[in-house]
């Protein structure tokens, strides 16, 4: 099937050169890095961890938000989700690539990223995460190609791919769940040790994640013949809404128990993270993403609707794989205020994964598309 | 039953797969490993801040440049990459969850030496992914330098911000490297190793040998200097509340 991604037209060749070139530009800012050290970076003794590690982070909850169209097609059997269901595992498919990538670039010594597996430790969370998103990565692969390939043969699925489709609807819940123990487990970090951490991360994933697919069903739409069914793309914007919802319900949660209680920790921890610009443009997105989902007349016009998804997309970005991280760093253990701004070189790698993470996307789509076309 | 390919294939690959039965139970039954066992020796440090403070702030830099030397740790100018496996921190910085408006100005800016507290329950030898930070019998948290892969989870974990990263090749800057040392390389985390390779050649941490308002010594034995101070004198820890067991006593 995979040479169905090797014909296209002239915008599709453009867009995948356009992606080489960005992946080239992070190859060449890799090796920058892999050759002078973290040192490239902005990060810092205080401020271990940065834009690399918000980037998994995020990226994990786009991964396990496949699960929004796993659930309704396959559990509620509501048919018309059939269409998306593959994009959506897809989707799932580049991110947790995505996620690797960001977690190798982060390394000091990446060659020797196998000792995990050489020497497994279930104490740590970290031994668990690349567990679970190893078999998230292989369940999606699986299923994904398989439906696909059925499809395409007018057969079907193999009957094993069922029982894999059950397992991945938890599976997605968990290395969510897990990745949030990461930060969750650290009792010396005030922002991330609590127990709503996983939470968050859960309902934030299942606004972003939609909210995503539902950009790039939009721009498949106006790019290729495939036609997205408007009734999944109600749905997929409840999901969005409700998800949004939550994730500001939440956050407002932190904000009471670190401003009733007084307790310093918390308190001072949210005080100095939205001394960050990017935070408060983080929180009017939300507000204004929300005022356009809530109101059925918005969220019925399609340029209204595109613009509340990537206000949702943005702000949670910006909370979650900027902030985030910042949060859990900006008191230091001597109560000094730690700043960290990424470097180029820095961000050049961040946008080469993001490229492979795309051409990935793009691969994967465009063979979709095509057997979607043809067998019809 | 017939025998086809595939399922000789299968039958194949689980029997195969039987091999790794032995290595998950031993991974699984190792949990335990990095909990303390009771009665042994258990290292500690315990530092007369009243004897400090008469000696000037200059012997926790003397103690600091002993143990540097000592351990190859390279002298970076930049604070943000520095290593550092012991230096002097104020009291409102060290302790700054333990201070009040009462407290008198030059005790506020005391140096206090910080390093690794060779936790009871450290939280980064539960979080390192790969066993490279690892608790002895005796309760030291050591290194290993080759098995680390600089993911930083320990630093993140470390409430006492005693952790260092190689952030680049730390060889040039140790001007006189000590052959009887390990020198790292890039891309490691590293820290105090309570001068572990110093106690097995039955000598003092080097921090404690140069200033004698520090005592060495084992916590578990009723008989030694360290337990009769700490057991005539108060003396308090930093962050006791995380429940880490922090092995450095001070005593105020």
């Amino acid at each position: 099937m995979l040479h169905k991604a090797l014909s296209g037209d002239k915008t599709y060749w453009r867009w995948v050169t356009f992606l080489l070139v960005l992946i080239g530009l992070g190859m060449s800012s890799y090796l920058w890095q892999f050759r002078s050290g973290l040192t490239v970076t902005g990060l810092t003794r205080d401020v271990s961890w940065g834009l690399y590690i918000g980037q998994f982070t995020f990226l994990v909850g786009v991964a396990a938000s496949a699960v929004m169209v796993v659930i309704p097609y396959y559990l509620h059997n509501q048919k018309e989700f059939g269409r998306v269901t593959v994009f959506g595992e897809f989707l799932a498919v580049a991110a947790v690539v995505m996620c690797m990538l960001f977690i190798i670039v982060d390394l000091g010594q990446p060659q020797r990223l196998l000792n995990i597996l050489r020497y497994p430790t279930p104490n740590s969370v970290m031994f668990w995460d690349m567990m679970v998103l190893g078999g998230y990565l292989l369940l999606n692969i699986l299923i994904g190609w398989n439906m696909l390939e059925s499809e395409r043969k007018d057969v079907p699925p193999p009957r094993w791919v069922k029982p894999l489709i059950y397992m991945s609807i938890p599976w997605a819940v968990s290395i969510h769940t897990v990745t949030g123990f990461l930060y969750a487990g650290l009792g010396g970090r005030h922002y991330w040790f609590t127990a709503l951490t996983a939470a968050r991360f859960l309902a934030s994933a299942f606004a972003a994640g939609p909210a995503l697919l539902i950009i790039l069903c939009l721009i498949m739409n106006r790019v290729s013949s495939f036609e997205v069914d408007k009734q999944v793309l109600q749905k997929l914007v409840t999901v969005v809404t409700y998800a949004m919802v939550i994730t500001v319900f939440f956050v407002l949660l932190e904000v009471f128990t670190g401003f009733y209680s007084q307790v310093p920790g918390h308190m001072l921890s949210l005080k100095h993270l939205f001394q960050i610009p990017y935070m408060w443009l983080s929180a009017l997105l939300a507000v204004g993403a929300l005022i356009i989902l809530l109101n059925r007349n918005s969220r019925s016009n399609s340029n209204a609707l595109i613009a509340a998804c990537i206000a949702v997309f943005v702000s949670l970005w910006l909370e979650k794989g900027l902030g985030f991280i910042a949060g859990g760093f900006v008191l230091t253990s001597f109560e000094r205020v730690a700043t960290y701004m990424p470097t180029i070189p820095e961000m050049m790698i961040s946008i080469g994964v993001w490229a492979i993470g795309f051409l990935i996307l793009t691969i994967l789509f465009k063979v979709a598309v095509t057997v979607k076309r043809e067998s019809v | 039953m017939t025998v086809n390919r595939r399922k000789f294939i299968g039958a194949g690959l689980l029997t195969l797969s039987g091999l790794a039965l032995i290595p998950t139970v031993n991974v699984f039954a190792g949990i335990d490993k990095n909990k303390l066992s009771e009665g042994t020796v258990r290292w500690g440090i315990a530092m007369d801040m009243e004897a400090l403070a008469t000696k000037g702030p200059k012997v926790i830099e003397e103690a600091a440049a002993a143990c540097h030397r000592v351990h190859n740790v390279p002298k970076i100018e930049l604070q943000e990459e520095a290593v550092k496996w012991i230096w002097g921190e104020p009291y409102e910085k060290s302790f700054a969850d333990q201070k009040h408006p009462y407290l008198n100005e030059s005790f506020l800016n005391s140096l206090f030496p910080v390093l690794c507290n060779h936790c009871d329950n450290a939280p980064c030898v539960r979080v390192c992914p790969t066993g490279a930070t690892f608790k002895r019998e005796d309760g030291i948290v050591m290194m290993d330098y080759h098995r680390c892969i600089g993911c930083r989870y320990c630093m993140a974990a470390c409430p006492f911000g005693a952790r260092s990263f190689n952030f680049m090749d730390p060889r040039p800057y140790v001007k006189e490297p000590n052959p009887d040392y390990p020198l790292r390389q890039r891309g490691v985390v590293e820290k105090c190793n309570f001068c572990a390779e110093r106690l097995a050649a039955g000598k003092q941490p080097a921090c404690v040998e140069v200033n004698d308002a520090l005592v060495f010594g084992d916590l578990n034995d009723e008989k030694s200097h360290i337990w009769k101070m700490l057991n005539s004198r108060y003396s308090i820890r930093r962050r006791p509340g995380l429940g880490t067991g922090p092995n450095i006593y001070y005593l105020v």
